[in-house]
């Protein structure tokens, strides 16, 4: 992928081109090139292993490119890691928030790294806590806190001083639909107060929801690029599934579903079902009008854009969720 | 709270502050020391080591061999405090590797080496908060000689300057195992090799007999024995002798410590993946 285009004129959160990272043999990233403008989210999407976590970290610092160049707000990646790391903030994979301690001694503690006096320190570990809706947990130790706790807990540490770009690795794997749900909304609210986002997920739903433009990775290499309506459109107009009211009906609904659409027609396990891949969005409703005009009854219908797990399965010819086992490896 | 609420809420902590200034290497090494210190708090037992063991080994060999090795328990406590005490503190350094090796594998140095800040300062934080559990157990060592009946003769000042070299001797011997506890897997393989170092170190040592009746082939390792020179440096500054060659070769050893380990630490710490 060398021709990723800027599609508006906001100046780059990240700037990348052909990052590469060895791990002995295996070329765990193998020429990656990113264009995230600031103010976006932006997401990876991609197996275990595909290269998501150590892409990120290579950008957040924590890594050292064997091959390419970045530039982070501006800001050289190789030249001036420091200046890379005033400007951005990573919330890991596994939870980094340190488990002995208690919520608020957690966020005390980056605050006084982050040069807040000890009473600024513990005001802005409050706030935090509040706004987050950890204020009651504030003095339990981080290991009892649940999964959403803990990586709520961990997204607040990053925020203790609002980084320009945040680094969030997975931030919902594992969680609950609530929790979820809470995670969601604190990554629109951060990106409403201006911050980039840079998101890996498994999550196709995850990637959908959030993301403005999603990058889908596979084997350390970037396989397709753009919004989740552009990666979707990629791989065709989307399926139609109707589910008739009386199955005997199925051969004559088969025969009028092909000759409208012009595709090939599914029959499923269902035996009232049936389903057809179309070529245009205006088919579908040209189908249904036809079983109508033949007096065959439709109990249920639906018509949609493919979902990301078709595009995934389009574009690797494997689906997602063979990969989905953790090994904790680096991905 | 509704949810358009709550957003509010979120979006007016999550807004621009005003950034503080960035802080300095010792006040983030102290900001870290003090993360060290307040796992005590919540995981006392973890003071185990600088408590019970020492006083367990106090008792076990003054009143097993005591007699049977300087002719009576109080004669062999004059002997055993100071090294004891090195004994102690030397086996105390390896918790900074385990401990160190349990932050890695937890993600947590993730964040810090993110940061902004200078980068040795968890390390050098960690190490600062050893160096008060060294003291610890130095306090506890000699409170229980004195109650024995240990009686330096080098007083207050002679204890003290004993303590201090053990301390400086300690916390350079620590970047040994920042290094083990950096290239291995598991905290219970350093644990393991760590333990596995100090063992014939500091028993093959002066601590516990005089190497006089000793073979001597196992009298030459004693000799040179760090521990050993480290234990003469610190029975002589309590016993109110001064041995200046000894003292001279503890320093020096420590300062190539750190200069040799130190800066291994950090590579390994930068680089780790």
């Amino acid at each position: 992928m060398n021709n990723i285009i800027n599609h508006d004129d906001r100046p780059l959160a990240v700037h990348a081109e052909g990052l590469v990272k060895r791990f002995g043999k295996q070329r765990a990233v193998d020429g990656i090139d990113l264009s995230i403008p600031q103010g976006t989210v932006y997401g990876f999407l991609g197996p275990n292993g595909a290269g998501k976590t150590t892409t990120m970290k290579m950008l957040a610092t924590l890594l050292k490119p064997d091959e390419g160049q970045a530039h982070i707000m501006g800001h050289d990646l190789l030249t001036e890691p420091n200046a890379v790391r005033r400007r951005v903030s990573l919330t890991g994979q596994f939870a980094s928030v340190d488990e002995d301690l208690s919520g608020i001694e957690n966020l005390i503690l980056i605050a006084r790294l982050m040069g807040y006096s000890r009473k600024d320190a513990k005001e802005r570990a409050g706030e935090l806590l509040d706004a987050f809706g950890l204020e009651e947990a504030a003095g339990r130790q981080a290991k009892k806190y649940s999964g959403g706790m803990r990586r709520r807990l961990d997204i607040a540490a990053s925020m203790v001083v609002r980084p320009d770009l945040l680094f969030l690795d997975e931030p919902t794997t594992g969680l609950d639909p609530r929790s979820r749900n809470q995670i969601w909304a604190i990554v629109r609210a951060l990106v409403s107060t201006g911050t980039t986002v840079l998101l890996t997920t498994q999550y196709l739903d995850e990637a959908d929801q959030l993301a403005d433009r999603i990058a889908v990775i596979d084997h350390g290499k970037i396989i397709a690029e753009g919004t989740s309506g552009e990666l979707k459109a990629s791989v065709g107009s989307g399926v139609l599934h109707v589910r008739l009211q009386d199955p005997a009906t199925r051969a004559k609904a088969q025969k009028l579903l092909a000759d409208t659409i012009g595709a090939p027609v599914h029959l499923s396990s269902d035996p009232a079902a049936l389903s057809a891949q179309l070529t245009a969005q205006k088919k579908g409703t040209q189908a249904l009008a036809a079983l109508d005009a033949n007096n065959i009854e439709v109990s249920e219908f639906s018509l949609g854009q493919p979902s990301l797990d078709e595009v995934f399965l389009t574009l690797t010819g494997k689906p997602t969720e063979n990969d989905v086992q953790k090994d904790g490896a680096k991905s | 709270m509704n949810a358009e609420q709550h957003m509010e809420k979120m979006k007016a902590a999550l807004v621009e502050h005003e950034r503080p200034a960035k802080p300095g290497g010792i006040s983030t090494s102290l900001t870290f020391a003090w993360r060290a210190l307040l796992k005590i708090k919540y995981v006392p037992e973890q003071l185990l080591d600088v408590t019970f063991f020492p006083v367990m080994f106090t008792l076990m060999f003054t009143y097993l061999f005591g007699g049977a090795l300087a002719g009576s328990t109080s004669a062999y406590l004059q002997f055993l405090i100071p090294g004891i005490l090195v004994q102690t503190v030397v086996f105390t350094t390896v918790y900074t590797g385990v401990s160190l090796n349990d932050d890695i594998s937890k993600g947590t140095f993730d964040r810090f080496r993110s940061l902004p800040i200078w980068s040795p300062s968890p390390l050098v934080g960690a190490l600062i908060a050893d160096t008060v559990r060294y003291t610890i157990a130095s306090i506890i060592v000699i409170a229980l000689g004195l109650i024995l009946g240990f009686r330096p003769l080098g007083g207050t000042l002679g204890v003290i300057a004993g303590i201090l070299i053990i301390l400086i001797f300690s916390f350079s011997l620590s970047w040994i195992f920042t290094v083990v506890g950096l290239l291995l897997q598991t905290s219970k393989a350093v644990m393991g090799i760590s333990m596995t170092l100090l063992f014939p170190i500091t028993f093959a040592s002066n601590i516990f007999v005089d190497p006089a009746t000793m073979p001597g082939w196992l009298r030459a390792f004693v000799d040179i024995n760090p521990v050993s020179v480290l234990t003469t440096a610190v029975r002589h500054l309590m016993g109110g002798r001064p041995a200046l060659a000894e003292i001279l070769w503890v320093l020096t050893a420590s300062t190539v410590l750190i200069l040799v380990f130190a800066p291994l630490t950090m590579h390994l710490y930068r680089n780790k993946q």
